[in-house]
């Protein structure tokens, strides 16, 4: 798979299509774009990898493989060089931090009032930026103070959901289990209204922050435990994310930027990995979603992270919001939010990320919506920091359509 | 009509956004898949209907009759060549930023980034004001670090070439001194970026001033402007006091992309669900029909069903047509027949510009674009086929690319419309 990835070079045809959607080459010469960061590069590279310090402004958000019309495999190719340009140089304090959302959850939840009040503490966040390179104002997201799978684990002894036979694990990533625990529970009553048991196993970390910041062995560890824990008792039955880029992670990423085709539950639970909109979008395929959507009166901007385009399926989230009455779903102009995981954080970055957020940003305070919404959550902490806009999954509109309450 | 089936169109260039446009202004619902973005990135984006056949073509409009009888397997001769003019007057209705102006009465000529005079019946105002047609003064403006553009090639060339009536030409390059923070390789797409605001526009206007005579007539690199080309170019003629005019870049193109947003952007806006970076791999088929298309996603396939499919995934250099070593040619989505491949003997000629059959080599169709097989019988009736994928033309020779995919995508979605009335 790692020398697929490589030889895909060779269909580069120099046609520059990939040099016009990539949102960092537009707004800072440091990157020289991916064409030449990716194909071009990579064949003077030595198998051990030998990347300039470039690479690393390269924010991993894939659309310059998506638009490739010869199929190379550009954003993979930069993700690899990245990490041996990484191993080389060695990987700072702060990516070791940032790549670990599992651990400063865990330290962060128990004293939640504490880290956030230091969180939101323009002192504190610029003793942070010089210590360890997180940008002070860089979008960090709240501490719940009592995590998602506390709730599961309660939820699933007492509830008695509607049962149609049909069950699911959730796959709820770091971030609904730290920060957004309503968000978990919007999906699983979601889920439940439809008929949907929801299995929600003890899980960790899939190792995206890790290889994104260009920690692969450590990521490939992530990876292949979560898979065991989602597929442990899950009995073959379809697992949803909540998370667009966690469950690409599962989809394909670990597979392809990791190497780890030969790990068989990897392939087995990826194989059977739904985002969540695209599970309810296929229930409803099937004439089984309920669509007795009560008027949701707003306007919202529906933004398709670089992400959720990485899973190539369309915009499902898009296909069921239009499902809701009176909910004016406009459609985002841009590509990218320029958060792309964690790059947008980081000290020499966050003007780079505000500046590919821009277009969106700008549509925002232009077309004043309710709110945006977006099924990754970098991004949405991203532009509610931008825009000082409400930002919601999707599912929060359904779950809202249909009158659930938490 | 919406309570149908969804039609595929497979394929995101000119004539694939043409297609799912029409459909959707029709009222069908429409899903487009594509592979990757297509080659109006690549491309001038002018609407070449037809420039040569094999003479220079004054009016494709007084041409085409002959040409179709000439040619009648050409894709122009199958629809009838009113299509042409009803696609263009309709794409021109789309269009506002900037405007297309031109007909199918006479030809532009407008110059190529190598300074050639290229017969063009539609084309962005931005850059018809560049005809050569009448002759006249020409400053071809160079801006600094700008990849692939030579104003001294362009104005060299230019210079040797004359109007229709043997109007002269004259032609000077100037060099301006604008740095565009300081780098010295940029590409279109950063100039026109930093076009799009006034305040760099101004500094623009300002190097150039005292550098023109009265009667020049302005060229430009095609880069005045991403989201705001009309903008960007009607302020440069006040400023300048002179005409102004953009000429084709190598890719990326500025106006090809301009065209791509300008399309893509009506589609989002009637709701039309676009997916790219997700190859179709093949169909399910049954008694004559395609009954859906399977497309790669992260994690396996997924099935789309379909009521009909518009197949628009262009030629040789897009995929659409595919060749192995043994001259074996496949159309790979929906193992179409392929026609017009040379048998055995010579299937190398010397020259670059010989008459090379694979040119015209394609997917053979009936009058509404269905394809059909060796024997001219129907292979799936709610298939239509567009674009590059098409035989019996040959673009780069007649001129004729861009004018056959608007002409054929838009063709494929009336006939499809027109069979559901
Ligand atoms: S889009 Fe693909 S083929 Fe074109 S330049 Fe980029 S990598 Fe090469
Ligand atoms: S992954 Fe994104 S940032 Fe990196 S080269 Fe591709 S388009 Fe540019």
């Amino acid at each position: 798979m790692e020398d697929l990835i490589r030889a895909s070079l060779d269909h580069c045809i120099k046609c520059t299509i990939c040099e016009t959607v990539c949102p960092v080459a537009q707004v800072t010469p440091l990157f020289p774009g991916p064409k030449y960061e990716g194909p071009q590069a990579e064949r003077f590279r030595l198998p051990s990898g030998s990347a300039d310090a470039s690479v690393d402004y390269c924010s991993g958000c894939g659309l310059c493989t998506q638009v490739c019309p010869q199929g190379v495999k550009i954003a993979e190719i930069n993700s690899r060089a990245r990490a041996h340009f990484k191993a080389q140089k060695g990987v700072s304090v702060r990516d070791r931090i940032l790549a670990r959302p599992g651990l400063t959850g865990r330290l962060g939840t128990p004293v939640a009032p504490l880290a956030n009040r230091v969180m939101a503490n323009g002192t504190a966040r610029r003793l942070m930026e010089k210590a360890v390179g997180v940008h002070h104002a860089a979008p960090v997201p709240v501490y719940a103070g009592h995590s998602f799978q506390r709730w599961a684990r309660h939820h699933e002894r007492h509830a008695s959901p509607r049962l149609d036979g049909r069950s699911v694990v959730y796959f709820h990533g770091c971030s609904v289990n730290w920060f957004e625990p309503d968000l978990g529970r919007m999906v699983v009553a979601v889920l439940e209204h439809n008929g949907v048991e929801v299995k929600m196993p003890r899980q960790d970390c899939c190792g995206l922050p890790l290889q994104s910041n260009g920690l692969f062995d450590a990521a490939r560890r992530a990876l292949g435990r979560l898979a065991r824990d989602l597929s442990a008792g899950s009995a073959g039955h379809a697992v949803v994310a909540s998370s667009t880029s966690c469950g690409v992670m599962l989809k394909r990423e670990g597979r392809e930027i990791l190497g780890l085709d030969d790990d068989e539950t990897l392939r087995a639970v990826g194989a059977r990995t739904f985002d969540v909109c695209e599970y309810l979008l296929d229930l409803h395929g099937q004439g089984l979603l309920d669509t007795g959507f009560r008027p949701l009166p707003l306007t919202v901007i529906y933004h398709a992270a670089c992400q959720q385009r990485g899973h190539s399926m369309g915009t499902p989230a898009l296909e069921l919001l239009r499902l809701v009455p009176e909910l004016e779903v406009i459609r985002s102009e841009a590509d990218c939010c320029g958060m792309a995981g964690t790059y947008g954080l980081k000290k020499e970055k966050y003007d780079i990320g505000m500046a590919v957020g821009e277009r969106l940003f700008e549509q925002v305070r232009r077309v004043g919506p309710d709110a945006v919404a977006c099924d990754g959550e970098t991004c949405r902490w991203q532009i509610t920091k931008a825009t000082g806009r409400a930002s919601v999954h999707p599912v929060e509109l359904l779950f809202r359509a249909y009158g659930l309450e938490l | 009509m919406s309570g149908e089936g969804e039609i595929v169109v497979i394929g995101v260039g000119l004539a694939g956004l043409v297609a799912a446009l029409r459909l959707a202004e029709g009222g069908r619902r429409v899903r487009v898949l594509a592979k990757g973005v297509g080659s109006t990135h690549l491309s001038g984006a002018t609407v070449d209907v037809l420039g040569y056949a094999p003479f220079r073509v004054r009016s494709p409009a007084a041409t085409l009759p002959e040409f179709a009888v000439a040619n009648p397997h050409h894709p122009y001769a199958l629809m009838g060549t009113a299509v042409v003019d009803d696609a263009v007057t309709w794409l021109k209705g789309r269009l506002s930023n900037p405007r297309y102006v031109g007909d199918l009465r006479r030809n532009f000529l407008l110059p190529t980034a190598l300074g050639v005079a290229k017969p063009t019946a539609v084309a962005p105002q931005t850059m018809a004001v560049g005809d050569l047609t009448h002759g006249g003064c020409f400053v071809i403006v160079g801006l600094p670090g700008l990849k692939d553009f030579y104003p001294a090639l362009v104005a060299g060339n230019l210079g040797s070439t004359v109007g229709i009536a043997g109007e002269a030409i004259e032609a000077r390059a100037v060099d301006v001194d604008l740095t565009l923070d300081g780098r010295v390789d940029v590409g279109p797409l950063a100039y026109a970026r930093r076009l799009d605001d006034p305040a760099f526009r101004a500094q623009l206007a300002a190097r150039l001033h005292g550098r023109l005579g009265a009667d020049d007539m302005v060229g430009l690199p095609a880069v005045l402007g991403l989201t705001d080309a009309e903008q960007a170019w009607e302020e440069l003629e006040a400023r300048l006091e002179r005409p102004v005019f953009e000429i084709p870049t190598l890719p990326p193109s500025v106006p090809g992309v301009r065209l791509y947003g300008a399309l893509s952007g009506a589609l989002h806006r009637l709701g039309v669900s676009v997916t790219i970076g997700g190859e179709v791999l093949g169909a399910e088929t049954h008694g004559g029909r395609v009954t859906g298309v399977h497309t790669e996603t992260a994690n396996g396939v997924r099935f789309h069903a379909a009521a009909g499919v518009v197949l628009a995934t262009g030629g040789w250099a897009a995929g659409g047509l595919e060749m192995d070593s043994h001259w074996v040619v496949r159309e790979p989505v929906l193992g179409l027949p392929v026609t017009g491949i040379p048998g055995g003997g010579r299937r190398f000629l010397p020259g670059y510009f010989d008459h090379h059959p694979l040119a015209s080599t394609g997917v053979a169709v009936e009058g509404s674009l269905r394809p059909v097989d060796g024997d001219g019988r129907v292979v799936f009736t709610n298939v239509r086929v567009a674009g590059a994928t098409l035989a019996g033309a040959e673009p780069w020779k007649e001129k004729s690319g861009d004018g056959l995919s608007l002409s054929t995508g838009y063709h494929a979605a009336m006939s499809m419309l027109a069979e559901e009335d």
